[in-house]
């Protein structure tokens, strides 16, 4: 495809603006922009036309089957974005007095309410932007707690070898060192590993309950209970909240605090890649701290953003809500448990599952005999799913199992696509069974090929030589 | 055997004395379990570096891997060509070395290279 | 009850059947009995959407919509062209995940790799990554990619938006270096104590262009006398403002950052918002975030892969130099449309309206009686009023539709863009001068 700069054509514009009525004023000499301004130039139409042919190369949860594990791809409904393009939201200063902005700040709040009693926590923030940042607005809330207790020695933060990786990295950016526990062999948390890591210098654990192979740990109330007892808070990563809300509380868990990513788990839209909302909340003890009313070593409140969040995508989030209800909540929740175990039935029979058992949300294929078999590889098979028209799993996650495929269906498919979607595996298979080498070089459909991400690597081009 | 005169750490580094240095770089085999080398990060002339921690990485595509210092020593040179051209970690892992050690003080228990050939047929 | 399931409790029950279920109780066998919660949560019953559409309808008439608003201090209203609302609403762009599959990710893909390339183009710098949450975390992971071993001390200008300032503060406390504040002097960066303050243990300063009073800093001196120390600059920049004043990359900054919002996304009381980080071809590989790299596919042809990916927190975990994964993608969409909208001369158009009307509004209120403007330099589409009755004035402004400049230590600070018009302004000085009278 060609760039947008590539269609710049001197002098084609879109007429938006109109002429100046007041005097023109210029910049003090020395200020003034030297080189030129290179954005392309466009008519409205030729810039419709650019974006309808980059759309037509962008597979969204609408298009079809998305079962990226751990990532929560459901269908985000329609009325949500009508509800986030209201001119009564969208026109709405973050600083206009507060009596002019009642309406945003109730949204907030029922949806802290909501998400308070979904979570089992006492207070809640909608600072954080995403998930990530969310874990950074938690474990800032662990390490305020031991620092106003003076309790300056807790300097390790422990994380499972199956957590995603933005556990240890916020462990890392909130200055603490990340001490990593091998899981044990069904995947859960090892109990002995996990006594041998805690000690007065534990300040937390970051813990995904169900956790990344899609198993809930059945030992979570003794983990949270000994971690509790070395002194360390208990931090939980909702990624993985679809697989039990409704049914199970983090904070009933032993949690302190969680995050929600409430572009998975609530139905907000991904946009490609954001923007999401990781509400945080915590028990009431830890509410103190919390962006806005917490204090830092110099007496400063914590902040993690400007203003009060991606106030859009917790609308979005309450409209859900508020449309699912106390029953639709455990339904939803039900349905992604039970496409998930239907999934990795009609799965057994073509792939081996990691953990051969009953699963939650999600479950993890294990490809290595089918690798050593036929030397097709995980990369292989995902790319070949695409050339049946559907998005390939989660690849190569969790770490702790090799040639792995994570598969989410999330509740929104029904049997049937679940059914055709076995077959197309099934057919992937046996094609790398038949001739390997078209795996190797799939897709073979796409509107690209394999592109070479060494040479992106080695060479990176990451603007337009214009 | 192009590497027969070198001695090899269980982490995959060659070390090799040569101008009164001692020269680092990674295994063939190291080399071939990472794959296409994209970039690595190395340390700064005058760094200290001790055996048995990282003085540096290497990444791949999907991969970053720790470079493990074979001996404790301050660094002396770093191999600049790298950081344009990662490649030659790949194309020639035995000409190619990526830093060199100067004042060392403790080495890490080496092995041979036919010891180490042994020893990555376990790793296989 | 609203429901998204595309399956009936019968299908349901059907395929428990063939997984040899009875109940969906099943599924939660590792669950603690003590924890398994039998009875509803304290939620309400669900709703319909025509219910829940008018609920929240009713509560977005609860806010106030102003016919025009003087206020920006970090969130901005611009005028939005109608395709830049309607494209990104594409179901497409709007639904798809993280294009780490880029064989079907090309359209976000280029979109961000245009939109990359057009941050560079007006910050005058090398690299842009795909975009961080907002101006405020883009100012925090730009101080916090400068810092090293050996200089531990992060300077930041008092002048700098307050929100800024206590995000950076966040970040440093989470990593333990040290944050020191450059006095502000006149409404800007006081360049002397800020050379007092360049100790050889300084990593980086944040200065920000304008600032938050709306000033123009002397960003020539403020970078030389950083560089001259051995620290590095990262440079907050209103991207409207970078049309026609001198870039970053012209100044010689190190790192550029931005509140992207101005870039056709709406105030939507805070966000989503965008915030955008570029930086010169030396420090590529220090930028944190997804970067969208130009490649070619197995048959030749050009294609586009998220980059450079062993500097980030899913390949690097605790090595990572920043946890970020999600992003703002499709606000960086909307904002690369938005300046193909606006195009180079739209954009300058409309850089030169704010600016140009800010300064009629300036002019014509500080000829009423007891209104002065207490900073005095020059400044672009904000400034700082000092006027009796502030509280009254506010009132009248908001009874007329109006909202008035935001309060702020020495008086109201006020910003106009280029959707006010002549005859707007003439209302807001004639209400004023009413209260004042």
């Amino acid at each position: 495809m060609k760039l947008i700069f590539e269609k710049s054509r001197k002098g084609h514009s879109v007429s938006v603006l109109p002429p100046l009525d007041v005097e023109t004023v210029s910049l003090p000499a020395g200020m003034d922009r030297e080189s030129a301004l290179r954005l392309p130039e466009l008519s409205e139409t030729e810039i419709s036309r650019h974006y309808k042919e980059l759309v037509d190369q962008v597979y969204g949860v609408n298009n079809g089957f998305y079962p990226l594990g751990s990532c929560t791809m459901k269908y985000n409904p329609r009325i949500d974005e009508e509800m986030a393009s209201l001119p009564g939201f969208t026109g709405i200063h973050p600083l206009a007095p507060a009596e002019a902005t009642a309406g945003c700040r109730k949204v907030l709040k029922e949806a802290a309410e909501l998400l308070g009693e979904i979570s089992g926590m006492d207070a809640m923030t909608f600072q954080p932007a995403a998930g990530a940042h969310g874990e950074f607005t938690g474990v800032m809330l662990i390490k305020q707690y031991h620092a106003s207790r003076g309790d300056v020695n807790r300097t390790k933060i422990i994380v499972p070898d199956s957590a995603h990786g933005t556990n240890p990295a916020t462990a890392a950016m909130c200055g603490f060192d990340v001490v990593n526990i091998a899981s044990a062999p069904n995947g859960c948390v090892d109990l002995e590993a996990l006594k041998a890591a805690l000690g007065d210098d534990t300040a937390g654990l970051m813990l995904t309950n169900p956790n990344t192979v899609g198993l809930f740990d059945p030992n979570i109330l003794e983990i949270t209970r000994l971690v509790h007892e070395a002194g360390g808070l208990c931090y939980y990563d909702g990624a993985n909240l679809n697989a039990v809300m409704g049914r199970v509380r983090p904070g009933d868990m032993g949690f302190d605090c969680v995050h929600m990513n409430l572009h998975k788990t609530f139905a907000t839209p991904h946009g490609g890649g954001g923007p999401g909302a990781g509400a945080v909340g915590c028990k009431a003890f830890l509410k103190g701290f919390l962006p806005g009313s917490a204090l830092m070593g110099d007496g400063a409140p914590i902040q993690v953003r400007s203003f009060a969040g991606n106030f859009l995508v917790v609308l979005r989030a309450l409209a859900y809500i508020l449309m699912l209800g106390r029953e639709g909540i455990p339904e939803a929740c039900e349905t992604a448990l039970l496409n998930a175990n239907y999934l990795q039935m009609k799965m057994r029979e073509i792939f081996t599952p990691a953990f051969d058992r009953l699963c939650m949300h999600e479950f993890v294929l294990d490809l290595s005999d089918y690798k050593k078999e036929t030397g097709v590889s995980a990369l292989d098979v995902a790319k070949g799913l695409i050339d049946f028209g559907i998005h390939p799993p989660t690849m190569y996650f969790p770490l702790i199992v090799h040639e792995a495929l994570m598969l989410e269906p999330t509740e929104t498919e029904d049997r049937e696509t679940l059914d055709r979607v076995a077959e197309i595996f099934a057919a992937v298979k046996q094609q790398g069974i038949d001739d390997p080498e078209s795996l190797h070089t799939a897709p073979h459909k796409a509107p690209i090929g394999r592109p070479d991400e060494v040479g992106a690597a080695r060479n990176p081009i990451v603007r337009a030589e214009l | 055997m192009e590497h027969l005169n070198y001695q090899f750490s269980r982490s995959h580094e060659w070390v090799k004395e040569e101008d009164g240095l001692t020269w680092v770089g990674i295994s063939d085999f190291a080399q071939n379990a990472l794959g296409d080398v994209v970039f690595i990060n190395l340390p700064e002339v005058g760094d200290e570096v001790t055996a048995g921690d990282p003085f540096g990485d290497v990444e791949s595509v999907k991969a970053v891997s720790d470079l493990v210092s074979p001996v404790t020593g301050t660094v002396a040179e770093i191999n600049e060509e790298l950081l344009d051209s990662p490649e030659l970690l790949n194309s020639a892992p035995y000409e190619t070395w990526i830093i060199k050690v100067e004042n060392v003080t403790d080495t890490e228990e080496l092995l041979s290279a036919a010891a180490y050939d042994a020893f990555c047929e376990t790793e296989e | 009850m609203g429901n998204f399931l595309p399956s009936t409790p019968e299908e349901r029950q059907e395929m428990l059947g063939a997984l040899g279920l009875k109940s969906v109780r099943e599924f939660f066998r590792d669950v603690p009995e003590e924890v398994y919660r039998e009875e509803p949560l304290n939620l309400p019953a669900g709703k319909s959407e025509l219910e829940v559409a008018r609920y929240l309808k009713a509560l977005s008439e609860e806010n106030k919509q102003y016919h025009l608003i003087l206020r920006g201090a970090g969130a901005y209203d611009h005028y939005i062209p109608s395709i830049v609302k309607y494209i990104p609403a594409k179901e497409e762009f709007l639904t798809a995940y993280t294009p780490y599959q880029a064989e079907i990710s090309q359209g976000i893909l280029q979109s961000i790799f245009e939109y990359q390339t057009m941050i560079c183009e007006l910050t005058g710098m090398d690299v842009s990554n795909a975009s961080v949450y907002d101006g405020a975390t883009a100012a925090a992971e730009g101080v916090s990619m400068c810092r090293s071993r050996k200089r531990t001390v992060t300077l930041v200008s008092g002048a700098a938006h307050p929100d800024v300032i206590a995000t950076i503060r966040t970040y440093l406390y989470g990593v333990g270096t040290e944050l020191k504040i450059v006095p502000v002097r006149d409404g800007k960066t006081d360049l002397e104590a800020l050379k007092a303050m360049l100790t050889p243990d300084v990593s980086s300063v944040y200065f920000a262009q304008p600032n938050f009073f709306g000033q123009l800093e002397d960003s020539e001196a403020l970078i030389a006398a950083a560089h001259e120390a051995g620290a590095m600059v990262v440079m907050g920049c209103n991207p409207i403002s970078l049309a026609v004043l001198k870039t970053p990359g012209e100044l010689g900054a190190d790192v550029a950052v931005g509140e992207g919002q101005p870039l056709g996304m709406p105030l939507a009381y805070g966000g989503p918002y965008l915030g955008f980080m570029a930086t010169t071809k030396k420090n590529m590989r220090s930028l944190p975030g997804r970067i969208v790299g130009e490649t070619r596919d197995a048959n030749g042809n050009r294609a586009f892969v998220l980059s450079l990916q062993a500097r980030e927190q899913h390949i690097r975990r605790e090595k990572a130099s920043s946890n970020i994964c999600s992003n703002e993608a499709l606000c960086a969409l909307t904002a690369g449309l938005y300046l193909a909208t606006m195009g180079p001369e739209g954009l300058k158009e409309a850089a030169r309206q704010c600016m140009a009307k800010a300064h009629y509004l300036a002019a014509e209120l500080s000829r009423l009686p007891g209104v002065s403007l207490p900073n005095p330099g020059p400044f672009f589409h904000e400034f700082v009023t000092a006027l009796p009755k502030q509280d009254e004035v506010l009132k009248k402004l908001d009874e007329a539709g109006i909202l008035g400049g935001l309060p702020v230590e020495g008086g109201l600070l006020w910003c106009v863009t280029e959707k006010a018009s002549k005859a707007d302004l003439d209302k807001t000085v004639a209400i004023v001068k009413e209260v004042l009278a």
